[in-house]
């Protein structure tokens, strides 16, 4: 009885997660081809105008049309966060699947490793990265990228490590399945229920780190949109035209409880 | 008779103690075990847990790293159908994929004749051939055992080892898998070495029997003399113990 009830309100984390995520994805894919003004036509004559059905939310200091720019730097966000959780997630199911299939000191090696990258704040090192490499969209990719690989190799590992031990590898082993065979196609099936849960977070996560990195102005830089970087324009007029800073900041939240709802939808259903 | 298993004088060791650096025990766990099972025969294999059958079964389906002795097999790949049912599926994959994966990794049929050999051997374990599309989470526990037998015999292996294949079943289910791995036995010509701790299983399927204690064989020979007449005294513990 007690089973049925969390399995129902799973369901509805999860519906909710995938209707506010469907609807953002579809403002997202809008965006790449149709915004209502161009994000980067300037008009001097109707800067900082509140929202109105010509402007559904204002302009901006420049006289642009915000629903516009937050639809483009939705979009670089996405973006950004796709490539990274897209290389990181393969890094980590590559290196956490090896490790908890194989064992021994690379195994040992590379957890404390990756417990070392974990234990600092991920903005502090993302600093460190682009200090090193240089500010703009590539390396912030390749910062979180590197910085994001840990998430995915532990959950990975632990289940690498426990399939390993289940009759049906034993079995695969007996009948002379190739190891990379028995890792891609017997145990990394069995990964995605843990899997999906931590790319939908590493998504959110992904969108927040690099909204925090524009900000601070280490990531994309001006006259490319991100939201990260609106939000840090929008500062200065927080009094003067409170909707551009509210709209922008709005949009990340969306974005991410829409993903939040869903990650926690699917781990309940997986009983988590 | 054929022997498609003989061993010989067959110590085996397990390392114990932290994997790093050194300082590991060599623990002993079988001493000098000699024995061979005949083409088409059952040949039981029953001692209390610890005596060495797990150890004995790894070291016949080539999994133990560190042993001395001949083991010397007929056919190449002997298989193994273990006791629990449940996670000897991948839930991850339909019936139909998980029986066709031993022909996919012996590699001697195409696409279509694997299906074939599929859909003929679902049959004959009682299923049909319908069942391939399922998941073993829609199966029970009698059927998840049948679909691990059949993924066990799929690819005409000479010789099985079954590790305890019916101790987790219901009784009245345990009679149909027996009968199951006995009809099997005929139809694909196999050998089994069959571990359980049932004296009344070994007696209905074996013609042989090992009894092992503390890694040692302590007795062997045909079911019915060493039933009858125990020589050891172990076993006349066990069989007073079975009633």
């Amino acid at each position: 009885m007690k089973k049925k009830t969390t399995r129902k309100k799973g369901n509805s984390f999860l519906y909710t997660g995938a209707v506010l995520s469907g609807l953002m994805l579809f403002l997202i894919l809008l965006g790449c081809f149709w915004t209502p003004y161009s994000p980067t036509a300037m008009d001097a004559a109707a800067k900082f105008q509140a929202p109105s059905w010509a402007h559904l939310l204002g302009t901006d200091n420049f006289g642009r049309d915000i629903f516009s720019r937050v639809l483009q730097g939705a979009d670089a966000s996405f973006l950004i966060a796709l490539c990274v959780v897209g290389i990181s997630c393969t890094l980590g199911v590559l290196i956490g699947g090896l490790c908890g299939y194989y064992g021994g000191l690379a195994d040992l090696a590379l957890t404390r490793l990756c417990d070392s990258i974990t234990a600092f704040p991920a903005i502090l090192l993302a600093l460190v990265i682009v200090s090193l490499t240089g500010r703009g969209k590539y390396n912030v990719i390749f910062a979180l990228s590197i910085l994001f690989i840990p998430s995915f190799a532990r959950v990975v590992r632990s289940e690498f490590a426990r399939c390993r031990e289940l009759n049906y590898v034993k079995s695969a082993r007996l009948m002379g399945v190739s190891d990379g065979r028995i890792l891609f196609r017997h145990i990394l099936p069995n990964t995605f229920p843990v899997l999906l849960p931590a790319v939908t977070i590493g998504f959110n996560n992904a969108i927040l780190s690099e909204a925090s990195m524009s900000f601070l102005g280490i990531g994309v830089q001006p006259t490319e949109a991100s939201l990260g970087l609106m939000l840090s324009d929008s500062q200065t007029y927080l009094q003067s035209a409170p909707w551009y800073a509210l709209c922008t900041g709005g949009a990340v939240v969306l974005l991410i409880l829409g993903f939040s709802l869903l990650s926690e939808g699917l781990q309940r259903r997986n009983g988590g | 008779m054929e022997n498609v298993l003989e061993v010989r004088g067959l110590n085996a060791w397990y390392e114990e103690g932290p994997a790093l650096f050194g300082s590991r025990r060599r623990r002993q766990v079988l001493f000098d075990v000699s024995f061979s099972v005949g083409a088409g025969e059952i040949v039981g294999l029953v001692g209390e847990s610890g005596s060495g059958k797990t150890s004995l079964s790894r070291a016949v389906l080539g999994l133990l790293p560190d042993y001395e002795g001949e083991i010397v097999h007929r056919s190449a790949r002997p298989q193994m159908v273990f006791q629990d049912p449940y996670s000897s599926l991948n839930p991850a994959h339909s019936v139909g994929w998980i029986l066709e994966e031993p022909l996919r990794a012996a590699g001697i049929l195409d696409a279509a004749q694997r299906r074939a050999a599929v859909t003929e051997l679902l049959e004959k374990i009682g299923l049909g051939g319908d069942y391939a599309s399922r998941r073993p989470s829609q199966l029970s526990g009698g059927q998840r055992q049948r679909v691990s037998i059949a993924a066990a015999v799929i690819a005409k292996p000479r010789l099985i080892v079954a590790d305890e294949p019916v101790s987790a079943l219901d009784v009245t289910v345990q009679a149909q898998i027996l009968r199951l791995l006995a009809e099997l036995k005929e139809d694909y010509e196999l050998s089994y070495l069959f571990i359980s701790h049932d004296l009344n299983v070994i007696w209905q399927i074996c013609s042989r029997v090992l009894v092992m204690k503390e890694g040692r064989i302590v007795e062997q020979g045909p079911v019915e003399e060493v039933f009858d007449r125990p020589r050891h005294e172990y076993t006349r513990q066990l069989l007073a113990a079975a009633g």
